[in-house]
């Protein structure tokens, strides 16, 4: 027997679920398919979310940001983008979580083109902080109750999460940086995703606030969200990520698991980016 | 001359003169209801052009900057048309009440609260534009969301439509006519005297009029920043 669950709260770095009335399953597509009722349980869609990027492209006009890429992404794990800058990871992801259309090529999660339920599945964390002009709690009421599960102990145990609960009625432009970027991941959590895009999260964070997203992030993954991140630290991609994408002038030129990249990546621009050269691929040669 | 104008406006104050607040009562009213109605279609024209992308739009946003500087007796003249005798309105026997000056007024203010709003709204919108699409918000949530977090500058756009509504006088002098206890507001007040050459009285109601609206202003502003101070940055 299924029933329809939702997120009502985290204890213990567990997410609780309650079964959704009947017209609470109709109006919130970000559901959890379940088949034992009021158990304690994992926190997000069991739904599988198969990625698959078939000849994508995308120009802005006068520039091609991204040239025919196919990718496909297992659907649990955390898998990192890397490149050089300007190599097109962050339109990539944008692709993917649907706020850019491709100008040409299709993006399918499990064989299906990205519909609005799907997406509210999903949530990304962008690389400059952006919050709402209200205090810390008022930016997560802001998406729990779009997402029809307003809850202040469920909005309480996420802000606890990232370690904000004490600072929650502060306005929250008013964070530090690292403050900030912990409530847009609180944020992005409240949606409940499947799939997690976070650009470049942590590039301006300080170690210790990289940690703590790195522990979330980590959580995660584990507790079954699809992690898909852009970085540029290849460290921290060594630490959190089992699979790499490397991308090199809007191409994707080396897809491979975490150890094998590291150890012996196969693209010579890959090389180049771990041993910190400068490299020329023939486009930007061709280009200049 | 100056200071008879002054001894004068205080003298009207404190004696209670019930004609001057008959008239001050009336301004405020046609101003503050003006202002509302101003700000409920004007808010919504500018957070529209904010967030909706259509062809047309930049020429539209340019109309609307430019009935920014509608000038007022062409508005007066207009509303006069719609609601004469022999005008579309005429059935409405509008004509020279203080319904017939809110309206004239509206007309003068929705376009500069559109023009600012818009502005206001489109420098927000283009800071939280990813994130609305992240979320997928409708675009009724998206307005609502832009419209709650520039309260506190909106506030402002607010400020300046009541400014040009008390200031006005072409528009409210033609619509409105200037009936003694019925229509007459500051501004005509005002006009009448100077005509009468009784400047006294109109450098008086002048100045009692500029301190309407600094402390209308001065109110406005204390209660946005204690309220900025508060909670929101």
């Amino acid at each position: 027997m299924h029933y329809w669950q939702r997120l009502t709260s985290v204890q213990n770095g567990k997410l609780m679920l309650r079964p959704f009335s009947k017209g609470q399953q109709r109006s919130f597509p970000g559901f959890v398919h379940d088949d034992q009722m009021g158990s304690e349980r994992l926190c997000h869609q069991l739904r599988r979310t198969q990625l698959s990027i078939n000849s994508v492209s995308f120009n802005t006009g006068t520039t091609e940001l991204l040239r025919n890429v196919n990718l496909s992404l297992s659907a649990s794990g955390i898998t990192a983008i890397m490149g050089f800058n300007g190599a097109g990871k962050s339109v990539l992801l944008k692709i993917m979580h649907g706020i850019l259309q491709p100008t040409s090529g299709q993006v399918l999660w499990d064989q299906h083109p990205s519909d609005q339920e799907h997406r509210l599945s999903q949530a990304m964390v962008f690389q400059k902080p952006v919050l709402l002009r209200r205090s810390t709690q008022a930016n997560i009421d802001f998406v729990l109750k779009q997402r029809n599960t307003k809850n202040p102990k469920l909005r309480n145990e996420l802000l606890s999460r990232v370690g904000l609960l004490a600072k929650a009625r502060q306005p929250a432009r008013l964070l530090s940086g690292g403050e900030q970027q912990r409530l847009t991941l609180a944020r992005a959590l409240a949606c409940s995703p499947s799939v997690l895009f976070l650009d470049e999260a942590t590039a301006s964070l300080d170690p210790a606030s990289t940690a703590i997203i790195e522990r979330i992030v980590s959580e995660q993954a584990n507790l079954g969200t699809k992690i898909i991140m852009v970085t540029h630290d290849a460290a921290q991609a060594a630490r959190l990520a089992q699979q790499i994408v490397f991308m090199d002038s809007g191409t994707v030129v080396e897809q491979s698991c975490s150890n094998s990249f590291f150890n012996g990546p196969q693209s010579a621009a890959a090389r180049a980016y771990l041993e910190g050269r400068i490299y020329k691929s023939d486009t930007h040669e061709q280009e200049q | 001359m100056q200071e008879s104008a002054i001894s004068l406006a205080i003298n009207l104050i404190t004696s209670r003169d019930a004609d001057l607040f008959e008239i001050i009562a009336l301004s405020l009213r046609v101003s503050l209801v003006a202002v509302f109605i101003s700000l409920i279609f004007g808010l919504l024209i500018g957070a529209s052009l904010a967030t909706s992308r259509f062809p047309g739009r930049q020429v539209l946003s340019i109309l609307v900057n430019a009935l920014m500087s509608l000038p007022p007796v062409v508005v007066g003249l207009l509303v006069y048309l719609c609601l004469s005798r022999s005008g579309p309105m005429g059935w409405l026997g509008l004509l020279y009440t203080p319904t017939a000056m809110i309206i004239a007024q509206t007309v003068l203010i929705t376009p500069l609260v559109a023009a600012l709003s818009r502005q206001v709204i489109e420098d927000l919108f283009l800071e939280y534009k990813e994130q609305f699409q992240s979320l997928q918000l409708s675009k009724s949530q998206q307005i609502n969301a832009l419209l709650w977090d520039s309260r506190y500058s909106l506030l402002t756009v607010a400020l300046a439509g009541l400014g040009r509504s008390l200031s006005e006088v072409g528009a409210v002098i033609i619509v409105g006519g200037n009936i003694d206890h019925l229509t007459r507001v500051m501004t005509t007040a005002i006009a009448l005297e100077t005509s009468k050459g009784n400047l006294p009285l109109a450098l008086a109601l002048g100045l009692i009029l500029l301190c309407m609206a600094l402390l209308i202003n001065a109110l406005l502003a204390t209660l946005n920043f204690s309220a900025k101070r508060q909670a929101y940055a």
